[in-house]
């Protein structure tokens, strides 16, 4: 018998807006041919933010510290997803 | 006249900074990144450095301290506020400035004395400048790449509130060569360059810095002649 308890967490992806140059991703994709591989076109390095909250997971706060905090609506874009936690 | 000039954890250019406020003629005020009194202060500097260790973003954490609620409550009703580096980062954080500030587009931390050209003497800050007048300045920033959307660019153009622009070199690749901004009023503006390393000849590259902190006065002395 396993004690049941969810996982309260809310997985905030940030990644620079398209038109904003991310010249960290292009040093990745520059790198790549050093490993063998072709054939990409390009790299883009974002942050993958896990949140966890004490009780439900609140997708709605989330997005508000995600606006607020985690990302800079001027440069970058995030999605919120709550995250299906092991029961 | 006061001139605080704040100090968050991880700031670096706060003694500098405090000193280019006196050799300005100015007090400078110490102010605490975890206290909102301003002192009475007649003007703020944001100095400097990797505040609350550039986590997450440059100047996202130093926006919600407690004395950044009252130097945006101040700006926005006129009091005089310089940010330097990463006080211009904590600027645009903070909504004060328009744009941000980005990775330097070649990756590099670029550290060197570096040619500017005044576009704008209409602020608090650089009064006692002529406009096209050069100066030398340190930068050293890995992050100082100012970036907005075009709409905003043109519109920093057209309202002249570009206040510098690197010259003979980009060092970091920032939108049309942009160094400094400041806000519609002319009370804030936001500097990559460190003016106060280069206030005497002993340890900077000139003198040249000194004119913001002389300009802030000139300023308030103008001010004050009016009330």
């Amino acid at each position: 018998m396993s004690q049941e308890y969810a996982v309260a967490r809310v997985v905030v992806d940030v990644m620079l807006k398209p038109e904003i140059l991310d010249p960290a991703g292009q040093a990745v994709a520059n790198a790549l041919p050093r490993l063998g591989i072709a054939g990409v076109d390009s790299v883009r390095i974002g942050k993958r933010i896990e949140i966890e909250f004490a009780d439900d997971a609140d997708p709605q706060q989330a997005r508000e510290i995600a606006d607020k905090l985690l990302a800079n609506p001027v440069i970058e874009d995030f999605t919120v997803r709550v995250e299906d936690g092991p029961a | 006249m006061r001139v605080g000039v704040v100090t968050f954890p991880g700031s670096l250019d706060d003694g500098d900074a405090r000193r280019a406020v006196r050799l300005g003629g100015a007090e400078d005020i110490a102010l605490w990144h975890n206290d909102p009194d301003l002192r009475r202060v007649d003007a703020v500097v944001l100095p400097g450095g990797f505040s609350y260790g550039d986590y997450l973003r440059c100047g996202a954490i130093a926006r919600f301290s407690p004395v950044m609620q009252s130097v945006v409550a101040g700006a926005k009703a006129g009091l005089p506020v310089l940010g330097i580096c990463n006080g211009f980062q904590i600027l645009c954080e903070a909504h004060l400035l328009p744009g941000a500030l980005v990775r330097n587009a070649h990756l590099h931390f670029r550290n060197r004395d570096q040619l500017v050209r005044v576009e704008s003497t209409a602020s608090a800050w650089t009064s006692q400048y002529t406009p096209g007048q050069e100066l030398l300045l340190p930068v050293k920033n890995g992050e100082g790449r100012y970036v907005a959307d075009v709409a905003t660019l043109d519109e920093l153009e057209a309202s002249g509130r570009v206040v510098a622009r690197y010259i003979r070199g980009n060092p970091n690749g920032s939108q049309r060569d942009i160094a400094a901004i400041r806000n519609e009023a002319g009370n804030v503006v936001g500097i990559m360059p460190h003016p106060e390393h280069a206030v005497e000849a002993l340890t900077g590259p000139s003198t040249d810095g000194l004119g913001l902190f002389t300009s802030v006065l000139a300023h308030l002395s103008a001010a004050g002649a009016m009330t």
